[in-house]
Formats: structure tokens, sequence, C-alpha cells
């Protein structure tokens, strides 16, 4: 098999019996993303030479026996993370330039297992978006048809696991950019609970909803980046000290007696049918696995979308405030005076939905209509939170489709920002309520486009989501096909 | 006051807002660019204030959810106040600071002087 066909856990086992060196797993990839990248875009920028110093800094490191699972495995970073010295765009025109003066907690961990670096990621503009098509450098294709979307935000995160340019990769989630890409290109991808990665060095986009997570080749591999990265950080106020587990003792096998909530309000009349096929057979496959399943309703989950799109914009327009032309990034050339200055190079600088989201979440705030929307936003936020508290004290894990279809066409839904929304209901109610959740590759769509499920735990039970996934992946075939890319 | 009648159809895709009054007139949306430090063209502005109307519209639909009793959530996951002690740490430095300064002078980034 090629070397960069394996997961972490079999490239680990590799290089640690010395039948492969990290810097021959590092010229696959790169070999790799290059013969790939013109057909699917997943990269940002590549960092060829710092990576193959990393590589060659991991042999010495697996050679003198001091090696960690993740030493001289070459991974990607969705261009939201920042890497220090190396320039992180977050999509945008207005961080075109920048480069980062200090690295991302996530990536410091990982960096300091001995990972390798393989280059920054393609992302929708500051993490805005379900399609990957809003990006300042380009869209990317879906590995599995490149006339389709790969997903989004993190679309270029989960399109370099399908298409095999990275070992593992990170995304980030705010309203379900890590699952519904992964979902999107079959692969697994995993919301922690809020709180359990640190997000310092992660570029905001909705403070009280982003967070960090893996998206990988299969669930081994997501509990092993999970592990490398959790854990309280004293430079995010906003991370929990909550002990981290070892995830990968999670991944029994077994799942009998798991008690599984299917809520009514996510399994729709005219649902799309593949989508629903691959639903049924995964309760199917649970059923045959021992669990057992309690219909549950989740009844704040028409109003959603609707909060989400409150919050996460009030926020994001206050995050992205600091955006100004005055101490990094693009500034205007064209400017009379210090405002007309700000104002030149935010216009310059940012694409169409971030200003229409700054916009919405400006309104939103503005005065006379703060109590109307972000106030009510946040109250029905509450009842949401309220509606997985009372699900989880019968169920173990909760079981939906991720996304209402397979990918779409690009181009498809651009013209029409509210049908692009309204296509994350499944998954924004997750980070509303801060708890974690999981995509797993559950079937494919009669034209080959792939179809996640999502399995969402209760706060801090990422070992339970972790094992439900493992098993019903080690029961199906799904993660095993490849897209002929 | 208009009152958005909210689409019920499982996809969406005929989705169809009718609204008596635009709730979001191009005034609106010129007042908002000033908040947020936008300038928009008069093309931006009108789509702007179209697709912010049909947005507007839709989260009218939160109203049907009597929130009286309900306290808001700020923040999903229980926490306290974070602190440290107060003692000084190391620091990035000026030079670091200010390397991505788009105009620098010495340890102050220059901008263009306010006009009024």
């Amino acid at each position: 098999m090629d070397i960069f066909e394996l997961t972490i856990h079999e490239l680990s086992g590799k290089l640690n019996a010395g039948e492969v060196s990290s810097v021959e797993a590092t010229r696959a990839m790169l070999a790799r993303i290059g013969s790939v990248e013109p057909r699917v875009g997943s990269f940002i920028t590549l960092t060829p030479e710092s990576a193959l110093a990393e590589a060659e800094a991991a042999d010495r490191r697996i050679a003198s026996g001091e090696a960690h699972v993740l030493t001289g495995i070459p991974l990607a970073l969705k261009d939201i993370f920042l890497t220090e010295g190396i320039r992180t765009t977050c999509g945008s025109r207005i961080l075109h330039n920048f480069v980062p003066p200090y690295s991302a907690t996530s990536w410091e961990r990982l960096r300091d297992s001995g990972c390798v670096l393989l280059g920054k990621l393609n992302q929708d503009e500051f993490a805005m978006g379900s399609s990957n098509e809003s990006s300042a450098f380009g869209i990317t294709r879906n590995p599995w048809d490149t006339t389709c979307i790969p997903g989004g935000s993190s679309g270029g995160s989960a399109a370099a696991i399908a298409a095999r340019q990275a070992t593992a990769t990170l995304g980030t989630d705010t309203g379900g950019s890590i699952r519904q890409p992964a979902s999107h290109c079959g692969c697994v991808g995993l919301k922690p609970t809020y709180g359990r990665v640190s997000r310092y060095g992660v570029i905001a986009y909705a403070s009280s909803l982003d967070q960090v997570g893996p998206i990988t080749r299969d669930v081994t591999d997501c509990a092993i980046m999970l592990g490398a990265i959790a854990g309280h950080d004293p430079k995010d106020s906003t991370s929990v000290r909550t002990p981290v587990p070892d995830y990968t003792a999670a991944l029994t096998g077994d799942v009998r007696g798991l008690k599984i909530g299917l809520p009514k309000e996510y399994f729709i009349a005219g649902l799309d049918r593949d989508v629903q096929e691959s639903m049924d057979r995964a309760i199917e496959t649970y059923g045959r696995l021992g669990a057992e399943f309690v219909e549950i309703s989740l009844p704040h989950t028409d109003y959603a979308v609707a909060t989400y799109y409150l919050i996460a914009t009030a926020e994001a327009s206050s995050n992205l405030a600091r955006y100004d032309g005055v101490r990094f990034g693009h500034r205007s050339g064209h400017a009379e005076g210090l405002i007309d200055m700000m104002t030149k190079s935010r216009s310059e600088g940012f694409g169409a939905e971030v200003k229409r989201r700054i916009m919405l979440g400006t309104y939103a705030l503005s005065s006379g209509y703060y109590d109307a929307y972000y106030v009510k936003a946040q109250k029905v936020r509450t009842l949401i939170m309220g509606d997985f508290t009372r699900a989880f004290e019968n169920v173990d894990v909760i079981l939906t489709p991720v996304a209402p279809t397979p990918a779409f066409k690009i181009g498809e839904k651009v013209d029409d920002p509210l049908q692009m929304y309204l296509s994350d209901i499944f998954t924004i109610p997750v980070n509303l309520a801060g708890t974690c959740a999981m995509s797993v590759p559950a079937g494919f769509s009669a034209s080959g486009l792939p179809i996640g499920l999502q399995l969402i735990g209760r706060p801090f039970g990422e070992e339970t989501i972790l094992r439900a996934g493992h098993a019903f992946e080690q029961a199906t075939e799904w993660h095993a096909r490849k897209a002929a890319i | 006051m208009s009152t958005g009648t909210a689409c019920r159809a499982p996809d969406k895709s005929n989705c169809v807002m009718e609204h008596s009054v635009m709730k979001i007139t191009v005034a609106n949306v010129e007042y908002v660019a000033r908040l947020a430090r936008l300038a928009l063209s008069e093309a931006e502005t009108d789509l702007f204030a179209g697709q912010m109307d049909a947005i507007l519209g839709y989260v009218d639909k939160l109203n049907e959810l009597d929130t009286a009793d309900i306290r808001p959530t700020s923040h999903a996951v229980p926490m306290e106040n974070a602190f440290r002690e107060d003692a000084v740490a190391s620091s990035i430095g000026v030079g670091k600071a200010l390397a991505n300064a788009p105009d620098r002078v010495d340890s102050f980034y220059r901008v263009p002087k306010v006009i009024e």
C-alpha cells in the first residue's frame, strides 16, 4: 500500500518498526499533494522545507526511542490555526500577508509530539460558510466528485483526508464546520465539548461556539488526535480543567446495551432518500451490535438555525472588529483619514459572506434591537440546551443525519444565503448546546457521494461517541472505500 | 409591523418569504454599515438589504417562543472566572508584536490622522 494511504496508527507502526522513515513519509505526502492539488485545491500554503526538517528531527527522535504515536506523522492544519512564522490567512484577503508571531496551543501540542506540518488548508473565509466557496484563495473541490463542494468551513481539511494528501488534519467547528465536510468527504470529524480543546491561537469567529477538532481517516486516528490536543490551557480562560482520558482505551468495540436516542425532529419526511436509507441501515447495524433505541424529542430543533445566525453573527461582528488595517493585515492605500482607512481596509479585505454576517450581527446588537434579537436568541439557546440535558437523562448517545443531503454542486447555493444556512440544521444545535458530536462514514448516495451519520454525546462524553462510532465503523465497510482521485 | 410567513417545506427549496413591509431599508443598511466600518457600493447595499430582510424575517420565528421566564445563556459550559497570579511574565516583545505592522515607526503603529 502507498504510504499516503496509511492511517496514523498504521504509519506510526511502520515508523516505529523502522520500515519507513518520517522523511520518506513526508516526501510521499508532498508528492501526492503535488499530483492531486490541481484537481482538488485543498491547500493555501505548503511548507515543504520546514516539513522535511521536522521529519528529520522526528526520525532522530524515533531512533532514540522517545517517540509518541504521533511522532513523524505528516499532517496539515486549517488556515485558521496560527502557526508561528508561517503565513496564516483564515481564507481571507485581509490576512493575505499575515505571519503570526506565535502558534496555536493545539498546533504546539501536536508539534511537541513530533508531527510534521505539510501546510495550511483552505477554508471558507473566517470560517463562515458550509461549502468552502467563500475562500479568497479559490474553491476546494470534493475528491469524490470534483463538480461538488467538499463542505465547509473546514473544506480543505476534509478534502485533504479524502484525497489522501495528509495523514490527519485539524479543523474548527462553530455550526458544523468539522462534521459537515467530514460527512461530505467520507471521513471522520469530531467536534469536542466546548472547552475541551484550547482555542488559543485559533482565529475567532464566534467565541461561545468555536471548537477545535480532528478530521481523520478513521475513528482510531480521531481518538489519537483528540488525546494529543485536549486539556486545560492557561492561555485559554474558556478551557476546562476536566482531566483528559485515554480516548483510544474507549475503543472497545462493545456497544451492547448502549442507549441510542433517535430524535423525531431530525428524521423528517422529505429527508433526502439516500440519507434516509443510510440512516435506516445504520440503525439496523447498531441493532445487530446490541444497542437499544429510544425515540426522543428535541422540541426546539426548529429554532436552532435562527438562534445560531443571531448569536454567531453578533459574536463575529465583535470579533472581526480587530481587522482594521492598523496593526496587521491588509491596509488600504487609498484612504483619507483614520476612519476612512479602517473602512476601506475592511471593505477591500473582506468577502461578501463575511460582510453579510458582520452586518447581521451589528444590526442584532445595535441599540433598540439588542433585546429583541441577541438576548432573545440567548434565551432560546437555554431552551435548546435544556432539550439535550433532558434527552441525556434517558440515552447515552443521540444518532442523527449530519446533513439533509449529500454534497451539492459548486455554485448551487451561492446566490441564496438563507438556503445555505438552512443546510446546517442538524449540526448547529450541538454547538449551541456546547456538547460533543462526531460524523462517521455511513454510506454513499446513488451517485457515489459520501453520507455521514452524526453521534451526539453529553458534555465531556467524547469516549462514548468514539466507542459508538468505532464499533459502527468496524462493523461496516464505508471507511475503507477511497475516492478514485 | 410586517409579519413573515415562515417556510415549512422540508427541503426549503421553494421557500418564498412574504412580507407586507420590508423590514430592512437601504437607510438601515447604510447605518449599520457605518457602525461596522464597511463601505458598500449601491449594488451591494441593495443586495444586502434584500438578503438581510429575508434572513431577519426568518429569525422572527423565535418570537413564537415564550421566553419571558428563561435566562439567557452566554456560556454553554459551567465555568467560573479563570484567574492567575498577578505576576509579571515574559511577553513576545515589541519586535515580534509589530512585525506585521503595515506602517511602523520605532515602537509605534503609524496611521492617517483623524480628520474632522
